[in-house]
Formats: C-alpha cells, structure tokens, sequence
C-alpha cells in the first residue's frame, strides 16, 4: 500500500499539560488521517477511469479505423460489350488482358464525356481501377451472355491507393516513391470525384465476399471466414452442449466421493487454464498428425475449440444444476421417480436457462479464440471459395474470422490493416449479439429460489 | 457400403427395435401399461440402445484399425529399394494418391471400375490417363505403386463391405437379443438407466481424456526432439536461431527471459489498477456506480485476445514510438519499431485489469463484514480498514489471483505474436523487440515444416515448458484460493 500506517499514540508522558481535544475540532493528526482516506479514494477512482479510459481507448481505435473499411470507393464506367471483343477475349489465352483493353477504352472515353482532360495513357488509367476489375466485366460476361453486345455500366471497384486517398490514408507525399500511381493520378480522381464518376459508398462485398491476394486489398471481403466460423461454431456447439451437460449431470448428481471423480474435477479446473495455444498443439499431434484429419479444416477447428470450451460450460452447467434446491428432487424421488427420471425430468429443465448462457458465454468465447487455429493451419492461404455444401464446409480448407484477421494484419499493404480493424468490428458485433442473447436469457428465465 | 449409409441403417434398425421392444412389453401384458415393471417407452430405448451402442463401437473400432491393417499389408509390396530412395511414409502416401486417383477416375467415368484394377503402368501412361479426369498426380507412377494402389484400393473395397456386414450384423443380433429379454417382468428403466450412467460417465471422463491427449502429444514428440537435439542445449542455451536449413541453435533462455519479461510488464500495469479498482469498486462504490464500472471493467476481459494483437501492433506500437522513438516526444531514441516487449506489456497488462479486478473483488468480498465493523468501530477510518485488516485477510486469495493472471500473461499468444517482434533476444531494454515461447510455437509450427525437423519439433518442447509452467502456477494458484475460501467458510 502507499501510505504508510498511521498510528495514534497519545503521548501523555513529554505533554506535561494534557491537550483537550474535542470531536468539533479537528486536529493535526485527524486532518492527516482523512486526507490519506481521500486520497486512498482517488486512487481507487483513478483505477477505475485508467481501465475506461483503456476501454474507451481500444472501442476508438476500432471504429476509427474500421468503419473506413465498410466504405469503398467505386468507379461507374460503361463498357460497351461489343460482341466481337468478347468473342476475341474468350478465344485468347489471357482473357482479362482483352477485357482491360475494353475498360480502358471505357474509361477514356467516360473521361471525355465529363470533360475531364488528361494526357495519360489509357493503360496508365486502368492504374486507378483494381486489378480485378477485368475480371469482374468477364464474369459478367459468362453469366448473362445475352447481354453482350450491349453496353453496361459497371461499378468497377477502384485500386486500394485510389480508394486510400479518398480516405485520407493516403497523402500525396507518400505516393512519391510510388511506381503504381502519381499525383497526375490524383488530380484526376479528383476531377471524377466532383463529376460523380468515383463514388465512396457501402460495400456490401466486404461483409460477404471472400478473401482476396497480396495485390488486391480492395476485394478482400470477409465473408467466406464468417462460413467457417460458423462452422466451427456449429461443431463446438453439437458436442461440447451435450457432453458438457452429460458430464455435469454426471459429476453434480451421480459421482461419488472417490479418487476418480476428484481427479476428474482437479482436470477440468485445471484445463480452463491451460493456455490456448497449448489446445492448438494438442489440436495438430492429434487430430492432424496422428487422427489424419484434413489440415485446415473448420472440423478439426471445431473439435479444438471444443475441447477449449469444455471447462467453462461444464463450470457453468454445475453451477446452475447446483442452483437448484433440493426439495425439487425430493418431491420427484417421493412420488416414485428414479433418481435419473428426477435429473432428466425436473432438475435439469429447471437447470437449462443458465446452461443455455453459459453456453452461449462458451460459443463466443470460443469464436474469438485465434491461438489454436493458427497451429491447425487455418491461417496463410487465401480463403477464396465458399464452400459447396455441408461436407464440404466442414471439411474443405477455410478460415475463420479471427484468423482472416490475423492474415490481414500480418500483409505487407496497410490497405489490409483497415480491413483487419473492419472484420475486428464483424466480429465484435457477433459476440455483442451473443452475449447480449445470455444477458436477455438470464435475466428472463433465471429463477431465484 | 458407404459411411452414412451404414449409419443410417443401424439408426432405421434402433428405430424399428423400439417400436418392437415397446409393442412386445405391451404384448406380455395385454397391452395394460400398469402391468409392466418401466413405463413402455423404457421397453422401447433398451433394444433400440442395444442396436446402436454395440454397433456404434464396433464402427469407431474399425475406422480406427483399418487403416493400420491396410497399411501393414500393402506397405510389405513396397520393396527396399524404393524405400532407400526416399521413406515408407512418402511412398506410401503416394500410393493412397494414385489409389484416390483412380477411385476419382472411376468416379467421373474415365476409367470403368475393372480397368482400375487392372491397367499396367506397362501398357498405359496412368498419369496421362488420371490427369484427363482431373487427377493431378506430382511424379510419373511406378509399376509398383500402381500396383500396390490397386491392392489398396481393392483391400479398402473388401473392407468396407465388411465393415458394413459386421456393423449392420452386430446392430441385427442386439436388436434380437434385446428383444427376446423384452417382457412385462424385465426390469428395463433400471437396464437403460445403467447404460445412461455409463454414458455419463463417458463424457465426464472427456476432462481427463484431454489432458492426456495433451500429456501425450507434448511428450512424445518433445522425446523426439530431444533425441534429434541435447536437452542440455535446448534449457540452458543462450541463443535462439533456427534455420531450416539446419545447424541451428535451439536455447530457451532467450525466449523464456522475453516472457517473462512482458509479463512482469503486464502485471505491473494489471496489478496497481486491477486491485485499486476491486477496493474501490467492493467497498466504496455506491450500488448504482459498480452496477456500471464492474460490467464496464469486464467488458475489457470479454474481447478477443486477436483485437489486442491488432491494437498492440497498429495502435499502441506507432504511438510509442512516437514517444520513445528516433524524433520522439522525449528526445530519446530508445526505440526502432513499433513491436517491442513495453508494447506487448502494456497491452496485456489492460487485457488482465478485469482479470485481477474482479478476482479481487470476489475476494475482498469474502472477507466477513464483521472484521470490517470490528476495525470501524476501533475508530479506524475506512482506508485502515481497507490497509490494514481487509488486505492481510485478503493477502493469499490475492496472490492466488495475481499467480492467476501471471499464468494468462505466460501462456497468451495472440499479443505478443503480434506485439511483441520477432527477433530472439537477451536485452534489458524494454523499448526492444523480442520473442516469447508462444509466439515462437506458432512460428516453427505454422507453414510447410514437416514435423521430423528439429526446428519443428522444437515446438512441442516448447509447449511442453509452457504446459508445465502454466499448470504449476495454476495448481499453486488454486491451491492458495481455496485454502483461504476454507478459512472464512
């Protein structure tokens, strides 16, 4: 502590004539000992406002650097479709370089129409586009070939600087080394941003599109990961549920006051915490290494995290199991009830809004829980498909959100970093949902005996 | 036979058994329920748990075998001279490619189901011929391997139509057997009630099963790598420079300084604030502030421990540097990049404030009301209380709490992989990047390695130090918390 102790010795022996003290008045050593009462107090506030300041601190950086990512700014450019150039792009090998032929043409003359002069070279344009414009046109393209040789306005997404610029991520000063992008660039997004060519607006995409590379951050969406942690989800909720339950029941009800169970319970307390990472290693020597599992699929996720939630429901589940009085399952013994029928019947509906929240409690835990799924190699590839159906989604190579946002904060291009904070605020806002539902469940159905 | 399907017949037969187990009880006595030992439905989950459970089990048990026996039997069609030239593992694990390969050949109509059998890499190019369905296959296939994908493929075929045989005919004699002993007299709620128990206890058992799982897998493959590299080196070792390319040097020390090094940062951040505000918050604050500041405080325990990475590495880290850094606030040049052991420190330390906070508070809490009245009523104001009867009442529950986030701050990860750098280093200088154990487990295990080199191993007996470190703490932890709960209960 950081005041020293104060001690209160009335020294009648050296004080020949005995001071008179009064409750009225307040003397030196009073004053002293309240003073150190107010400032113990300050500390204790201080402390408090420290940690919401720490709290406001993180929620500020979140949403000042995530909500950008929600944003993005588009290029509206009608590319004529002509039947000819469509036919020529899917007949040579490097498809997309002939639709970027056509963009630029587009683009040149969408310049023109608004008056905007500038003496780039087409191929120069393009530069402000992203790199998967080409083949955004071509997927159109294949899926509704009647429309070719019509000519259709394309929301074409523009590069990460571009849309970085607009943003204020950007500055000029920084494109000077640039090879990709130069001021001219600039002064031109400019001019398209007032004649209403380049619009930032809501980007969908990002919530649900899948990962992209290295060189395209403006298409990297979110989604497909979102697949995989609901997946995961889905297996952590199918077994740690029931075998919690049936553990808890097991050990709350049934076990008897043996080595056994004291084992069993020094475990459990015991794995709720043992670090994640650790999970993560058991996850890769026993599932991957020894069981064959696929590398990097939301299964072999699940079942890690599975083992990780374990702990916290089964504390959770003998807690409210516990919290229900006895006397229900005397009444359910007494009228001729197994003891089992007692459980299954009485005690355990009783039981199951604070199961139900401490799962809940559980799931989200376990859908921020990062460590683990790097071991099992949900991590270092890029997570572009969605998966085609049940087999596949628990099978098949994915990622899951806080790995997608770990592979985004570990690219080189800051562009990404924005995206990390942005899917930081996906996920969030999951969890909030969640832990808002055990709120709700708790404070409806909970029953005080 | 294929997997789902085995399992949907043995689910069809349960179900049928329990409507025959149920219809039989009925049956025995006159279709009068009060004449029977359990109500009807007890009848009716006997048979149909004695049609699932064996069978069941006898599937687990065969996926988990069979692909032993097929492996003893077709690696001995391996000859010694391709297993000089590279290992049994990687040939074989071609041989299951080709054998996939041609099952998807047949599968997409390339091949009919006997030419697979019997095609010669002699006569024909086979990974021409796999390569046209859409079966990429890495090297040319050697007769052998051809051959011994065939024997593979034809030994999983006579498998799994035995398994089905075997699964479906154990699921046929449990639903008969159980069916027979159906009748008014058998006592089934107590025969289904003892299967349930078993289940039960199957699952509490899970606990155990799991850190076995763990035990094992960090021993036996920090055995491994022990035997690839002297233990000795590897705890006493001051340097830490893996390369894959081997001769590296694989030291602990480095690592283990960096831990604890952020943790002592983080505990001195987490600690001050985390105990001020449980005292503040348990015995100042008036009902309607701590019913904000408490849920406020957890809030920060709640977020993912990858939302502080980020902020650690994109946030806090720049921000310093803007304060300790070459051209800082203070003049110093003390720090070169934004990943450094305060980074990692200071943001763990916020992560653990909720963790010591409400701890304490739980135990400050216990204290019995009437120390502090006996304290008040002596004429000792509120914060002598507090000093000097509530903290040593409280003192070991709080060290227990303390050791407690000490072991979060050894064991966590996402943070100071992303916080903390990722150069091995023995410095004192806080402003300095350096690696911990967990984020060295994630760099040796993530990407291609494959698990026989040393620098992958290594992993596992760094893992194995955590887990032991860790679990010491705990075991302390609990140990102290629980004692001192006894002595107030």
């Amino acid at each position: 502590m950081t005041d020293t102790a104060v001690s209160y010795r009335p020294d009648t022996a050296s004080d020949p004539v005995r001071r008179k003290t009064s409750l009225l008045e307040v003397d030196a050593l009073t004053r002293k000992r309240n003073a150190a009462e107010t400032r113990f107090k300050i500390y204790g506030i201080v402390a408090i406002l420290i940690g919401l300041f720490f709290l406001a601190a993180l929620l500020y950086a979140i949403l000042s650097n995530g909500l950008t990512a929600f944003n993005q700014t588009f290029v509206s450019v009608p590319v004529t479709l002509d039947r000819a150039a469509v036919e020529d792009a899917e007949a040579s090998l490097v498809k997309t370089s002939k639709y970027n032929a056509m963009i630029d043409k587009a683009l040149a003359a969408r310049l023109a129409e608004a008056g905007i002069a500038t003496q780039m070279k087409p191929t120069d344009l393009r530069k402000m586009l992203s790199s998967g414009a080409a083949s955004q046109v071509r997927e159109f393209v294949l899926e509704n070939p009647g429309r070719v040789g019509e000519t259709v306005t394309f929301d074409l997404l523009a590069s990460s600087r571009v849309d970085g610029y607009l943003k204020g991520r950007v500055t000029r000063a920084a494109l000077v080394n640039d090879k990709n992008l130069d001021a001219g660039h600039l002064d031109l997004i400019d001019a398209m941003g007032d004649a209403g060519i380049a619009v930032k607006r809501f980007n969908l995409a990002f919530i649900t599109g899948a990962d992209a590379s290295d060189s395209r951050p403006e298409q990297a969406g979110i989604g497909v990961s979102m697949i995989g942690s609901f997946y995961m989800m889905l297996v952590v909720l199918l077994l740690s549920l029931p075998i919690g339950v049936a553990a808890s029941i097991y050990l709350e009800e049934f076990a008897p006051q043996n080595r056994f169970t004291d084992m069993i319970e020094v475990n459990i307390s015991n794995l709720a915490a043992v670090p994640s990472i650790v999970f993560g290693i058991l996850g890769l020597a026993a599932f991957i290494q020894f069981a064959h599992l696929p590398q990097s699929a939301p299964i072999v996720g699940g079942l890690v995290l599975t083992l990780m939630t374990l702990p916290t429901i089964i504390i959770s589940t003998r807690a409210s199991l516990k919290a229900v009085p006895p006397s229900i399952r005397d009444a359910a013994l007494g009228v001729g009830a197994s003891k089992m029928q007692s459980v299954f019947h009485h005690v355990l509906p009783l039981a199951m809004p604070g199961i139900l929240t401490g799962t809940i409690i559980g799931l989200a835990q376990a859908l921020g829980e990062t460590a683990p799924l790097l071991l099992i190699g949900m991590v270092g590839f890029i997570a572009s498909n969605y998966p085609g159906g049940l087999a596949s989604g628990f099978l098949d190579p994915n990622s899951a959100m806080p790995a997608q946002i770990y592979e985004w904060a570990k690219r080189a291009d800051p562009a990404f970093y924005e995206r990390a904070w942005g899917g930081i605020i996906v996920l969030l806002l999951f969890l909030m949902t969640m832990n808002i539902v055990a709120i709700i469940l708790r404070r409806r159905f909970e029953r005080r005996w | 036979m294929s997997l789902p399907m085995i399992v949907l017949v043995v689910l069809a037969l349960a179900a049928v058994g329990f409507l025959l187990g149920r219809s039989k009880a009925l049956a025995s006595a006159n279709g009068d329920p009060r004449l029977l030992h359990s109500l009807p439905g007890y009848y009716g989950w006997n048979v149909a748990l004695a049609v699932m459970l064996p069978a069941f089990f006898l599937l687990l048990a065969w996926l988990a075998v069979q692909p032993f026996v097929i492996h003893g039997q077709v690696s001995s069609m391996i000859s010694q001279a391709s297993v000089d030239e590279s290992s049994l593992d990687l040939v074989m694990s071609d041989v299951r490619r080709v054998a996939d390969g041609l099952d998807a050949a047949v599968a997409a109509g390339g091949l009919t189901a006997e030419q697979a059998g019997s095609i010669r890499t002699e006569f024909t190019d086979v990974r021409d011929r796999l390569g046209e369905v859409g079966v990429a296959l890495g090297s040319d296939v050697t007769s052998e391997t051809l051959r011994a994908a065939q024997r593979y493929r034809e030994l999983s075929w006579t498998g799994s139509l035995m398994r089905a045989a075997a699964v479906i005919g154990l699921a046929l004699v449990g639903l008969v057997f159980a069916w027979r002993r159906s009748g008014k007299d058998f006592r089934a709620r107590n025969a289904v009630e003892a299967v349930v128990r078993w289940i039960l206890i199957t699952a509490a058992s899970i606990a155990v099963l799991t850190t076995l799982g763990i035990v094992l897998s960090l021993i036996f493959n920090t055995v491994e790598f022990f035997r690839l590299y002297p233990a000795a080196d590897f705890y006493f070792g001051l340097t830490w420079s893996p390369s894959f390319g081997g001769g590296s040097e694989l030291g602990i020390l480095p690592l283990i300084w960096a831990t604890l090094y952020i943790s002592l940062i983080a505990l001195a951040v987490a600690v001050p604030v985390g105990l001020f505000a449980a005292i503040y918050l348990s015995e100042y604050a008036t009902p309607t502030v701590r019913a904000v500041a408490k849920p406020m405080l957890e809030v920060l325990a709640g977020i993912p421990t990858i939302v502080y990475g980020l902020f650690a590495l994109l946030t806090v880290g720049p921000m310093l540097v803007d304060v300790f850094g070459n051209d800082g606030l203070l003049g110093v040049n003390w720090m070169s990049g934004g990943t450094a052991v305060m980074t990692a420190g200071l943001v763990m330390g916020i992560m653990l404030i909720p963790f010591v906070s409400s701890l304490s508070d739980d135990i400050i809490n216990a204290v019995p009301q009437a120390m502090r009245d006996g304290s008040l009523g002596l004429g000792a104001t509120h914060s002598e209380t507090v000093k000097q009867v509530i903290m040593p009442a409280a003192l070991p529950g709080i060290v227990g709490a303390i050791l407690l986030a000490a072991s979060r701050a050894i064991g966590e990860t996402m943070i100071v992989v992303l916080g903390a750098g990722a150069a091995a280093k023995l410095s004192l200088n806080p402003f300095e990047a350096m690696t911990t154990v967990t984020a060295k487990i994630v760099s040796q295990l993530t990407g291609d390695a494959d698990f026989a080199s040393p620098e992958a191993l290594v992993a596992f007996s760094l893992g194995m130090t955590l887990f032991v470190v860790t679990l010491a703490l705990n075991i302390f932890a609990l140990y102290i918390v629980r004692k001192y709960r006894e002595q107030y209960e």
